[in-house]
């Protein structure tokens, strides 16, 4: 290691003229575009289903929530080949329908879709325990009362069950924002980052410029970033929890 | 009673089941190719010959028995270290006053804010400096001082009566006869909560370790199975299956016996 020698803001000022930096921001932000609004609302509907009298419920919130124990990097390596061109099940299937063969993880058009796609199979169900939890907490009179005023399940749902939920759906919120910049995992059997960083996010990017371009300077740079990203959601949580006492 | 009827409309149903099908679909077809040929993986005809040769493969090819016992040994280090560390810290927070307290508290909720992942680059800094670096020791060591450990065994050592801890005194037990005979059994459920999340994401961590690592001596199951499954490495995919299913199949079998616990647990660490 050599001696350390002070640079001033030298690291940060290299941030701004780093246009990878700022892709890989704009990335990031998509990603939780993309992954957070929707496991959030399948989240809701599968708790809300696997909270009501389904036959054979017990096996239905198995297979939801079984993704979540499944580490990314296996996750990726069974959904490596949906996407695979040609011989990927998702090619296989578009087939039939008379779609040509398309590189899903290889065109920086499809490839977010594709990683947002698994995201949130793999999310969602995690998320699910939380609702499931907050719906079990809901006075049953509620319904009852409901059900004796002739409410429909949809009106119910919009103006009793939704609004109660609100607590549990800010505190998913915030989880599944930093999930979003900690999930990276399965850039590494995926993409790497590619094409052309069109799938590049932040925490992986900090990898590739500490372990590959051995920058460690700079690596310490972007870190600062993603703790400034994180501390701010930290304050928001923090906020939240306090709130939650409120509500009870 | 129609009333007090909650069953759903049929097509909902229909909806509930379809989806549960899909979230599992991933893992079936994996299965799926991991027991047939190569060749026949993407045929889907029941009465295709069953075969164990993917699995003697994906044995063969990638040092796996290696990572098995390096993951166990890690996931082993880690709960045992966490589980000394975060009974003292969190008894001393819960029950003691002394100097500094507040701010040695504020520091490890600081801690849980920010995810060890993250300091990646630092965390590797230092273990270069402590020569732990491709160590097993190495993986788990930034994790040991579990802040969320700390945090939560402190939080119910609160809720445990002080008269419980007066009459065991009274009966001539220490501090640490109390800790270990009252709070100690009585933190139980949490105990286990927290055995199982850290297990299961030590089980599935991969970042650090791929970044700590850099021999077959030390590499966990992930980083294994990441060098092995990557598409460069050439190994056709019914093998890569069979290979995926080992690596995750001593936590799906927990998961499909406790599944409840696993739910109560995953939740309690969410919340935190």
């Amino acid at each position: 290691m050599r001696p350390s020698r002070f640079v001033g803001l030298a690291n940060y000022a290299a941030l701004g003229g780093d246009p990878i930096f700022w892709q890989v921001l704009k990335n990031n932000f998509w990603f939780a575009i993309g992954t957070i609004p929707s496991s959030i609302a399948l989240a809701m509907l599968m708790a809300l289903w696997v909270n009501d009298r389904l036959p054979a419920r017990a096996l239905v919130r198995m297979s939801y929530f079984t993704p979540t124990i499944l580490p990314m990097i296996a996750v990726a390596n069974l959904w490596l080949y949906f996407y695979t061109p040609q011989i990927g099940l998702l090619d296989k299937f578009a087939a039939l329908f008379g779609f040509a063969s398309h590189n899903w993880l290889g065109e920086p058009q499809t490839v977010m879709g594709c990683l947002v796609a698994m995201t949130i199979w793999k999310e969602a169900g995690f998320f699910m325990i939380f609702y499931l939890a907050a719906l079990q907490s809901l006075p049953p009179e509620l319904e009852e009362a409901a059900k004796i005023e002739g409410a429909s399940r949809w009106y119910y749902f919009w103006r009793v069950t939704f609004p109660l939920l609100m607590p549990t759906t800010l505190f998913v919120l915030v989880n599944a924002t930093i999930n979003s910049f900690k999930l990276v995992d399965h850039l590494f059997i995926l993409t790497k980052g590619g094409p052309d960083n069109a799938s590049n996010l932040l925490l992986y990017y900090i990898y590739q410029v500490a372990f590959s371009f051995f920058d460690t300077a700079y690596a310490a740079t972007l870190t600062m970033v993603l703790l400034l990203l994180l501390a701010t959601l930290a304050i928001v949580q923090f906020q939240l929890i306090e709130k939650r006492v409120h509500y009870r | 009673m129609r009333l007090f009827d909650r069953r759903i409309p049929v097509l909902e149903t229909g909806a509930a089941w379809l989806l549960a099908l899909l979230w599992l679909s991933p893992l079936l077809y994996a299965f799926w190719a991991a027991f047939h040929p190569a060749a026949l993986a993407t045929h889907f005809d029941p009465l295709s010959p069953l075969t164990l040769a993917n699995f003697e493969k994906a044995w063969t090819y990638a040092p796996f028995a290696r990572h098995f016992v390096n993951t166990v040994i890690l996931v082993t280090m880690i709960l045992a270290a966490q589980l000394v560390l975060c009974t003292l810290a969190g008894f001393a927070f819960a029950r003691f006053d002394f100097a500094g307290r507040d701010i040695a508290f504020g520091l490890v909720l600081v801690q849980l804010m920010i995810m060890p992942e993250v300091l990646i680059v630092e965390n590797y800094g230092t273990m270069a400096r402590l020569g732990l670096v491709d160590t097993i020791l190495g993986i788990g060591l930034p994790y040991m001082a579990s802040a969320f450990g700390i945090f939560l065994l402190r939080q119910t050592f609160k809720t445990i009566p002080r008269e419980l801890e007066d009459a065991a005194r009274v009966e001539g037990c220490s501090m640490l006869g109390v800790l270990w005979r009252v709070y100690v059994p009585l933190a139980r459920p949490t105990y286990l909560a927290y055995a199982l999340v850290s297990v299961s994401y030590h089980w599935n961590n991969f970042l650090w370790p791929l970044v700590i690592t850099n021999s077959v001596n030390t590499r966990p199951l992930t980083v294994g199975l990441a060098i092995f499954g990557a598409p460069e490495s050439g190994v056709d995919w019914a093998v890569i299956s069979a290979g995926t299913i080992m690596a995750v199949a001593p936590l799906l079998v927990a998961f499909l016996l406790f599944q409840r616990q696993f739910m109560q647990s995953f939740m309690q660490a969410g919340i935190k």
